[in-house]
């Protein structure tokens, strides 16, 4: 293999962005995906995420900027000349055509004659063999959604791109789906860009993950990175849970900063806050909640030395299986968020039971204090809308 | 008890056939009177079987020729007004313009404005322009008046279409010709094929616009109409006994393709 095919499917945006009359879907915006990685567009609906996915595969044209596969500028180019295919929403199977004509489709309109052989080793691969004659109305939404990506891959293109391809299923089969479409990447070895506004579809599939909201990238990492290290808190409430502490920094100890919230002090290890971190700058202290510890407020004393702590009411608990997950008023911060194994419960864990709360400040990260604490934080209600 | 239970169990049979044959009994009739063989000009009152109309279908003088007549101008306007209310109808739902509200409703207006009305107005329109009445005159308010039709049938079918077909066929290599020829044809033809047939129906047989734009021309319904004031000869109801039996044949090898297409697929 050469240099050149080894980088052909890289996708390169430069500067892209697209407006429409005086709103803005994507702000000018760069980002490279590598040659073979699995990347996904993470972000709530309207960020922009779906307006970049088109703009790559040249539905939408871009306002400025411009769009590289690998050295080719394809920014020119209509979707039918650009080596990219899309699995869209809702699939847009071609009601009049069976299935063995809709996955034919492609290779037909580059005027290939014998497709016979190819369309059923496609068909095999998405384990539908069976299912070649029948229309698309015929099939389960797990069926369509996998004769959409047999439609789509046969043609080998560069790049795939995944506008929410699994936004129509139910939970179970989208698990399912998940390790189906990851298998297939890691079996075709082809650059996959992914749309979603699942974070945990995100996470579980992808290498790279890209957080937008409002039409800009907010933070670019593989999900572990982005899990532990957000930089924003958009991206800290966006993915997963996060606490956050109103804190001032108090002094420097070594590579650690000393932060004072109230009556509590926190430490923080300097090189984990993005934030300012000169003596007296305001910051965010943020810990996740699977991360902190809860010992009842008799057993105070037989907590470690050196973990950050503060003291807290349990206001509320739920049982959820794995874990139990509490809500806890402290004086630092309401309703804190705590998620703790089912493993020796103790029984005076219950509502009202004073607290404290302790973690390795190594968890700890911190933001600055100039943002809005609860961005991100509403996609709870709009998940379960969509 | 028994018969009223029966009744019950069974009403909505019984409406139904009776409903069937309150729509069919007309077209029995003709055909039953395609085989009489009539004493005088009318036609009228049942003597004896006889295939004698049969066996000579253009015995009549002129009728053959206004029915061939008939059929072509039929023909011309279903192929005039299916090409240009398919056009209008994408054009209606695929863009956005300054007048499409008012173009929307305007096209309606044939529609629901009386007959005699229009071809009242169409015949004042074609004597100031100094046309000569005939052929021409009737096609083009034939195409005209069965233009709404077709706008209306095939604009139902292309606003039900996903946009997002054509995207994916362009995604798929297929270029504008052939996204056009592949996807969205396919996709609209029942709502074209519906609007042609209703053109080709309503252009047949209609009358009154027929009759003030015609000048001397004589088409197949103008025809039964002239000679039913002198005698109506028995080849008028073969023609009409034909052209039910092409219709049912058409509805059911329509259904029958649909059958074996369903079967196959399965």
């Amino acid at each position: 293999m050469t240099t050149a095919q080894e980088h052909g499917g890289d996708v390169r945006l430069t500067g892209i962005s697209k407006t429409y009359g005086s709103f803005t879907a994507v702000h000018p915006l760069d980002l490279t995906v590598p040659q073979g990685s699995f990347f996904a567009l993470l972000g709530a609906s309207g960020c922009g995420k779906t307006t970049t996915l088109r703009m790559i595969a040249g539905l939408e044209e871009p306002s400025s900027g411009t769009v590289h596969l690998g050295d080719q500028d394809v920014t020119a180019l209509p979707p039918y000349k650009r080596p990219v295919n899309t699995v869209f929403q809702s699939y847009a199977l071609f009601p009049h055509l069976d299935i063995f004509e809709n996955v034919a489709f492609g290779l037909r309109r580059r005027g290939i004659k014998s497709v016979k052989k190819q369309v059923g080793e496609m068909l095999d691969l998405v384990q539908l063999g069976e299912q070649a004659r029948k229309k698309p109305h015929q099939l389960s939404g797990g069926q369509q959604q996998r004769v959409a990506v047999a439609r789509a891959l046969i043609n080998h293109p560069k790049v795939l791109l995944l506008d929410e391809p699994l936004g129509a299923l139910d939970l179970k089969l989208r698990r399912q789906m998940q390790l189906e479409l990851k298998r297939i990447q890691t079996e075709v070895g082809i650059t996959f860009v992914h749309v979603t506004h699942d974070q945990e579809e995100a996470m579980t599939m992808a290498d790279t993950v890209a957080v937008m909201n409002g039409g800009r990238v907010e933070q670019l990492g593989a999900p572990a990175d982005l899990y532990e290290n957000p930089r924003t808190t958009f991206v800290a409430n966006f993915l997963g849970t996060s606490n956050f502490i109103e804190a001032e920094v108090a002094a420097r100890s070594g590579d650690d900063l000393i932060l004072k919230a109230g009556d509590c002090k926190l430490t923080l290890p300097t090189a984990r806050c993005t934030g300012p971190t000169a003596t007296g700058a305001k910051v965010l202290a943020g810990v996740r909640p699977e991360k902190i510890s809860l010992t009842h407020a008799d057993d105070a004393g037989r907590i470690p030395e050196g973990r950050n702590r503060i003291t807290g009411r349990i206001a509320d608990s739920s049982f959820i299986g794995v874990s139990t997950q509490y809500v806890i008023d402290s004086p630092a911060c309401d309703s804190f968020e705590v998620y703790a194994q089912n493993i020796e419960r103790d029984a005076r864990l219950t509502p009202g039971a004073e607290v404290v709360l302790h973690w390795n400040p190594a968890h700890t990260f911190g933001l600055d204090a100039a943002q809005d604490v609860e961005a991100g934080a509403s996609k709870v209600e709009e998940d379960a809308s969509a | 008890m028994a018969v009223l239970r029966w009744l019950r169990r069974n009403l909505v049979v019984i409406a139904g056939l009776c409903t069937l044959a309150y729509l069919l009994l007309p077209n029995v009739v003709v055909t039953v009177f395609s085989f009489n063989k009539p004493k005088g000009r009318f036609n009228y009152s049942w003597q004896e079987f006889s295939t004698d109309a049969w066996r000579d279908p253009c015995g009549v003088a002129d009728m053959c020729g206004s029915l061939s007549l008939s059929l072509q101008i039929a023909a011309w306007a279903t192929i005039g007004a299916t090409v240009l209310g398919t056009m209008i109808a994408f054009a209606l739902v695929r863009y956005r313009f300054r007048a499409r509200g008012a173009i929307n409703s305007l096209i309606f207006l044939p529609m629901a404005m009386p007959e005699v009305v229009m071809a009242a107005s169409l015949l004042t329109l074609f004597l100031n322009m100094g046309a000569q009445l005939g052929f021409w005159t009737v096609l083009i308010a034939h195409i005209m008046f069965c233009l709404s039709f077709v706008v209306t049938a095939v604009k139902a079918r292309v606003m039900s279409m996903d946009p997002r077909l054509e995207q994916a066929a362009q995604d798929l290599y297929a270029g504008p010709v052939q996204t056009f020829l592949r996807v969205t044809l396919p996709i609209a033809a029942p709502g074209i094929a519906a609007g042609a047939l209703l053109a080709f129906a309503l252009s047949f047989d209609d009358f009154i616009i027929t009759n003030f734009n015609a000048g001397s021309t004589v088409t197949f319904p103008m025809f039964v109409w002239g000679s039913a004031q002198r005698g109506t000869p028995v080849q008028i109801n073969v023609i009409g006994t034909a052209m039910f039996l092409v219709a049912v044949l058409l509805v059911l090898a329509g259904m029958l393709a649909g059958k074996r297409r369903n079967k196959q697929s399965r």
